[in-house]
């Protein structure tokens, strides 16, 4: 064996390297030399000769074992302990660790000398890391060393520091390190202020104070002390740009000095002066530059004279001009160093090293947002790139397309992209494509097919990998709709088809999240395509549930889809099938939804009650309190069950049993089930969710619920600007006369750029006019210098889908504003497009047109021309014109607007025909009261309803009208007992008579009997006209009907809480126009109708009563954006009740 | 910023591995294979930057041995694959004509180079003469 290792010793130098290995200059002969025949060395030849992980395995574990030892060993002295560190960061190096070994490092770095120390620190810089305990154990060495006389000691001590230090031990060593400023060596300083810099990073509180010093460190007279202030500046200048502006002359002055090769000549790097230190100063002065006119100017020429020195063809010389041109693009404009720096660009994606290429294509995608000119300029070689063998190039190329992308070539940029995806398989690339394409496709779809199609692609591409924010976008806005609603039901039922067609194929494997949307889709919109029986659906999709590939999630998803899908059919085989075939399952949750469908089945009335069509986007009320479980729960503690605790309770109950007894396996157990049952369905966008799991903790689940149906912060891509909407038109107009000479397109396509000439053209092979229709197709739509709009207000003029309707409007109008701008002929083609309707009703306009129409024969040409802006976008689509035809007609408000309003007499006479609206008598008038709605209406009757709110009830006032002309004898109203209210008086009320075309009332009080968020009270009207007539009603009553405010003193207010028992407390956010707690609190009393029974600080104290008399406090304290409730009652029901009702009208105000 | 500089072979062997925001001992040997995977998947004709996940990495090849570093996307590509080559070229003025060999024997020397040119991610030093400095005062002070 010894024998082997031999061998390989006097062998491997030979092999592997050109002369004797570990000779350091320094150490000819000396430590390097050493190591040949010390362990390190075997332990290394022993390495290099590995030829399997299994082989290191073993290998890896001897020697820490061996090291283990030797660590450990007294006799061990510290120059070998230093070996043994170099052996100990090679085993973790491989992937071992070694943690026995830290605090020897520890150590090693506290005794060693010079080179032993400085491995010590070096090992404990690898070993640990920022949060590591031992690291405590390091300061006083830090400290020592720091102190010590011996300047390569401080300079160790010092790089240590600025590597890895504990925050809250910074106070004893920052004196020491802030005396190293004024050190009379460079290397000190400069360390010193790495060191500093590292502070700011980990706690800039505690270098506030010596920011001054950091100025002194900027104006060192040396140039690494400078350059390591510079750090520290670009750190607090990304923070906070405009209190340093004072700097930029001197940052200018010193990217002067630097370019202008001032500095010592070893700061060159192959003749170029401290290109690091000038890139590093070049984004210090972008960051100072960004939209300040006044500092960019001070830039202008240093940058010109950057520009200028960088042409030496090196590498490095192009890193400091790809910064310098995104400084030119990010700071205030200056059209002369614009122009040099488009030309530098040039350079970069013109070369023919691969490297430059990238980093231009990079440049180019940065600055084309400020001058989308330049992606005109360059656009055979982006076009190149996006058949660039090397995936990163077209990768990087498919960016700047992103960015560029409008209602014109989106069709063909998101085809790339789709390319892309199909031959990539690296996740992170798919998901970030993904996420792009769908967000394009939902900003420019030009019409629905492609829409859902591409969205198809999206979704099956991108796999379970698509971030939830797609399928729950897409999902929304198909519910949500645009502002057409005819539109809105082709887009689904357009979707509800293909998504058939999809599950047509028999063997096809959709991802998770693909069927979950089809699910959700064909459950809701369906029915909306009446040629294909539900019978089929439900058959699909009960093969789907059968399917081994399909997860629980998703069964869940198409459960509910079957539920809606039953709900609008009278039976079904396939559903009845689907529940015999589920109320087995062993999947409890799956058995749960057969159950519940079963049931629902079997009241059909009820079950499209629960499930409304197209209601997905309507608020649900919900009961948080869940008052309807109450009798459930009376129930449950008659039998004897624990009562209920609320989760923060049970938490700190937890905290004090853990000693005693461990819980845990039946929490965990608890939350699994949980989370596999209920909270899935709560996730979806439907909301649709059964509330099986309600005996999770009360407040929890109302907030969950509440959550769910919160909008705010949910992106709306559509509601983005479009890209370069204002040059759109203008542009198309220009080019396309070119596009028809040169003669190189076909009707649908559009045309070329204005950089190609015809003449070009001509001669340019088939491969290159191939390459050509790309790049017009790609780059249509880019904006021309003369960008300014003919209409001024043509930023609409891209498509966003969710206003679709209204931008084919304002289009047109643009249009036809156009046509009474310009002269005839250029508009003469319009004719083809407009329809019918519109010339009929446009008089004037009407005339011109055919004027128009009338003119010389050289029209078709231009006819041509004309087609071309649009004829992307419509390419020949029929249904488009139809569209347009719709929304023409509002176009011409002037003329026929009054066709579309319901004339002035029949709204008279509607009118008419509404009795009297009653009013409340006087003496109820000045109580706070609601407005008289009307509850029901028969021939003969109506009722009406007007809520009063007294001090001490809910007086409900019934009004009964008498519609006929005759008189209504005994009329009886009834109330029907209700379980969460209580009539005071009796629940009925007998008029003996009421007149001909009059109005009685009767007034009712009501007190909430049990608490609920919102309650029905329901009742009836008989009365006896031919026959005996009987009419039904019923009144929403919610909880806030029945809460007043509670005026007490602060003392009383502390000796209730005390006393009271239920609590719950809750965090909610805040949105900025809220802002402070006055402003909370005073939303809540004037919404919620709480007192403000004391405001102390940040903290407030309300209180209210439920009627009759049961209190509910309220005590309130803002931080950091969020108010934290905490209600208490002597009746468990009502806070949480309340909280909810908190949660609603701050997030509404 | 720089996330991690790392020297690997051709094999796959990791020389030298430096992380400038703390990784798991165990992702980073998985990191690792992955990264030189990458890498070794390129040819000549492409370009030395790679996007992989949220970061990039920039790498060149210096016979066997792959130098690779991984940055964030606020960092130029090609000023760091110019930091790679100085790295090297200070190396080779150290070691004069520095090999993979010298580099696994001198582990610690190169670590405390790499120290002085790269301090949390920044490119903190890039003067030859400088980098070079404390590491010549220490092995004088070793020779005597």
């Amino acid at each position: 064996m010894s024998d082997v290792v031999e061998r390989t010793l006097s062998v491997l130098p030979g092999l592997l390297g050109q002369h004797d290995p570990g000779a350091g200059p320094g150490g000819a002969g000396g430590p390097g030399r050493a190591s040949a025949t010390s362990r390190l060395g075997s332990l290394i030849r022993s390495i290099t000769a590995l030829t399997s992980k299994h082989e290191e395995e073993k290998l890896i574990q001897q020697e820490l074992t061996s090291l283990k030892v030797a660590v450990s060993a007294p006799t061990t002295t510290l120059r070998l302990m230093k070996e043994c560190m170099v052996r100990l960061i090679y085993c973790e190096m491989l992937g071992y660790e070694a943690s026995f070994g830290y605090i020897h490092a520890i150590k090693l770095a506290q005794q060693g000398n010079l080179l032993e120390k400085r491995v010590g620190y070096l090992a404990v810089s690898l070993f640990l890391h920022e949060n590591h305990e031992l690291l405590l154990l390091l300061v006083n060495t830090v400290v020592k060393d720091l102190q010590s006389t011996n300047l390569v000691e401080v300079c160790m001590a010092l790089t240590v520091v600025s590597q890895i230090f504990p925050r809250e031990m910074i106070p004893a060593v920052l004196p020491l390190i802030e005396d190293k400023l004024q050190h009379s060596k460079e290397i000190i300083r400069r360390k010193a202020v790495q060191a500093l810099y590292k502070f700011y990073l980990i706690a800039p509180n505690q270098v506030q104070h010596i920011h001054d010093k950091f100025r002194k460190a900027l104006c060192d007279r040396d140039a690494g002390v400078m350059a390591a202030s510079l750090h520290i500046y670009l750190q607090m200048i990304k923070e906070n740009s405009s209190g340093y502006k004072d700097l930029t002359g001197s940052f200018v002055t010193i990217l002067k000095q630097v370019v202008g090769g001032k500095l010592p000549i070893d700061f060159n790097y192959h003749s170029v002066p401290a290109p690091w230190l000038q890139i590093q100063l070049l984004r210090i002065l972008r960051l100072l530059g960004r939209d300040d006119p006044r500092m960019s100017e001070l830039m202008y020429d240093v940058l010109d004279e950057s520009l200028r020195r960088a042409e030496i063809n090196h590498n490095i010389t192009y890193a400091i001009l790809s910064e310098c041109v995104q400084t030119i693009y990010t700071i205030y404009p200056n059209s002369e160093l614009l122009e040099k720096a488009a030309k530098c660009i040039g350079k970069f994606v013109l070369s023919p090293k691969i490297n430059l290429k990238y980093l231009g294509l990079k440049a180019l995608t940065y600055v084309i947002q400020q001058d989308p000119n330049l992606a005109l300029q360059h656009q055979m070689t982006i076009i190149e790139c996006l058949d660039h063998p090397d995936p990163i190039v077209k990768r990087e190329t498919l960016e700047l397309l992103y960015r560029i992308t409008n209602g014109q070539n989106v069709i063909v940029i998101v085809q790339k992209m789709l390319d892309y995806l199909k031959e990539t398989k690296e996740e992170y690339a798919i998901i970030n494509l993904v996420g792009k394409i769908a967000e394009l496709a939902e900003k420019y779809a030009p019409n629905n097919e492609w829409f859902i199609q591409t969205m198809n692609a999206v979704f099956s591409v991108g796999g379970d990998l698509v971030h939830t924010d797609i399928p729950n976008n897409f999902l929304r806005l198909l519910a949500e709709g645009f502002d057409d609603g005819k539109e809105d039901d082709k887009l689904r039922m357009y979707a509800v088809k293909s998504y058939l067609a999809l599950l047509e194929e028999e063997d096809a494997l959709y991802p998770q999240k693909f069927l979950q949307v089809m699910s959700w889709v064909l459950g809701e919109y369906s029915s909306l395509v009446t040629d294909v029986d539900p019978e089929v659906i439900l058959t699909k999709l009960h093969s789907l549930l059968k399917k081994t590939f399909v997860t629980s999630e998703t069964k869940v998803w198409i459960m509910a889809a079957v539920t809606k899908i039953a709900s609008r059919t009278s039976s079904s085989k396939a559903v009845d099938e689907l529940i015999q075939e589920f109320s087995n399952s062993l999947d409890t949750c799956m058995r749960q939804y057969a159950f519940e469908l079963k049931n629902l089945c079997e009241d059909k009335a009820l079950m499209k009650n629960l499930l409304p069509f197209d209601a997905s986007c309507s608020d649900m009320v919900v009961d948080a309190s869940l008052s309807f479980l109450d009798g459930f729960v009376a129930e449950g503690l008659g039998r004897g069950a624990a009562p209920y605790k609320p989760h923060h309770q049970r938490q700190e109950e937890k905290l004090s049993q853990e000693k005693a007894l461990n819980f845990e396996p039946y929490r965990l157990s608890f939350a699994s089930s949980v989370s596999s049952s209920g909270i899935t369905g709560r996730q979806s966008p439907t909301g649709l969710s059964f509330g099986s799991d309600t005996s999770v903790n009360s407040a929890e689940t109302g907030h969950k619920e509440t959550s769910t149906l919160k909008l705010e912060g949910v992106r709306k891509l559509w509601g983005k600007e479009g890209y370069l909407p204002k040059k759109e038109n203008k542009e198309g107009k220009e080019k396309e006369p070119q596009t028809v000479s040169c003669g190189s397109l076909s009707a649908g396509q559009v045309g070329d750029p204005p950089a190609l000439r015809s003449d070009q053209v001509a001669s340019i092979s088939e491969e290159d006019k191939e390459k050509q229709q790309l790049a017009s197709t790609l780059f249509i739509g880019l904006g021309s210098n003369a960008g300014v709009s003919l209409m001024g207000k043509a930023d609409t003029a891209t498509q966003k889908f969710k206003r679709k309707s209204k931008i084919n409007e304002i289009q047109h109008s643009e249009e036809v504003s156009d046509f009474q701008n310009s002269t005839v002929s250029d508009f003469g083609p319009l004719l083809d497009t407009v329809p019918i309707n519109v010339e009929d009703s446009e008089g004037s306009l009407h005339t011109r047109l055919r004027k128009a129409s009338l003119c010389s024969s050289d029209i078709v040409e231009d006819n041509l021309a004309f087609e071309m802006p649009q004829s992307f976008k419509k390419s020949g689509l029929d249904e488009r014109l139809s569209d347009n035809r719709l929304s023409q007609s509002s176009l011409f408000a002037d003329s026929n607007i009054e066709i579309f309003q319901p004339s002035p007499s029949a709204q008279c006479e509607s009118a008419s025909k509404t009795p009297l609206v009653p009013s409340l008598p006087e003496e109820l008038e000045e109580l706070t009261h609601s407005e008289v709605v009307e509850l029901c209406q028969s021939d003969a009757l109506a009722l009406y309803l007007c809520k009063v709110w007294t001090d001490d009830s809910l007086l409900l006032t019934v009004f009964v009208s008498n519609k006929t002309t005759a008189v209504l004898n005994a009329v009886n109203l009834v109330f029907e007992e209700a379980e969460h209210f209580q009539i005071l008086e009796s629940p009925s009320h007998q008029f003996p008579v009421i007149e001909a075309k009059s109005v009685e009332r009767c007034q009712k009080c009501v007190w909430m009997g049990k608490i609920c968020s919102q309650g029905f009270l329901s009742g009836s009207v008989n009365y006896q006209s031919e026959m005996e007539m009987h009419l039904d009603f019923s009144i929403t009553l919610s909880l806030m009907d029945f809460i007043r405010p509670m005026e007490m003193t602060t003392e009383d207010f502390g000796k209730l809480w005390l006393s009271l028992s239920n609590d719950v407390k809750q965090n909610i956010k805040m949105s900025s126009s809220q802002g402070s707690l006055s402003a909370a609190l005073n939303t809540l009393q004037q919404k919620l109708k709480l007192h403000i029974v004391d405001v102390i600080g940040n903290e407030g104290i309300l209180a209210c009563q439920l009627l009759p008399s049961v209190p509910c406090l309220l005590h309130c304290r803002t931080h950091s954006g969020m108010l934290a409730l905490w209600f208490r009652s002597p009746c468990s029901a009502l806070p949480d009740g309340l909280l909810y009702q908190c949660q609603k009208v701050m997030e509404e105000s | 910023m720089i996330k991690f500089f790392l020297m690997v072979n051709k094999q796959g062997q990791t020389r030298l591995s430096r992380y400038y925001e703390h990784v798991e001992i165990k992702k980073r040997t998985m990191l690792e294979a992955e990264v030189i995977k990458n890498c070794l998947s390129r040819s000549k004709d492409q370009c030395s930057f790679i996007e992989y996940k949220d970061f990039k990495l920039v790498y060149r090849q210096y016979a066997a041995l792959f130098v690779v570093v991984g940055i964030d996307h606020t960092e130029n590509e090609m000023a760091v694959y110019e930091l790679i080559h100085n790295f090297v070229e200070v190396l080779d003025k150290y070691f004069s004509r520095v090999s993979e060999l010298d580099i696994m024997f001198n582990l610690d020397r190169v670590h405390i180079i790499l120290d002085e040119m790269v301090l949390n991610g920044c490119i903190v030093e890039t003067n030859r003469n400088r980098i070079l400095a404390p590491l010549l005062v220490l092995d004088k002070v070793a020779e005597s």
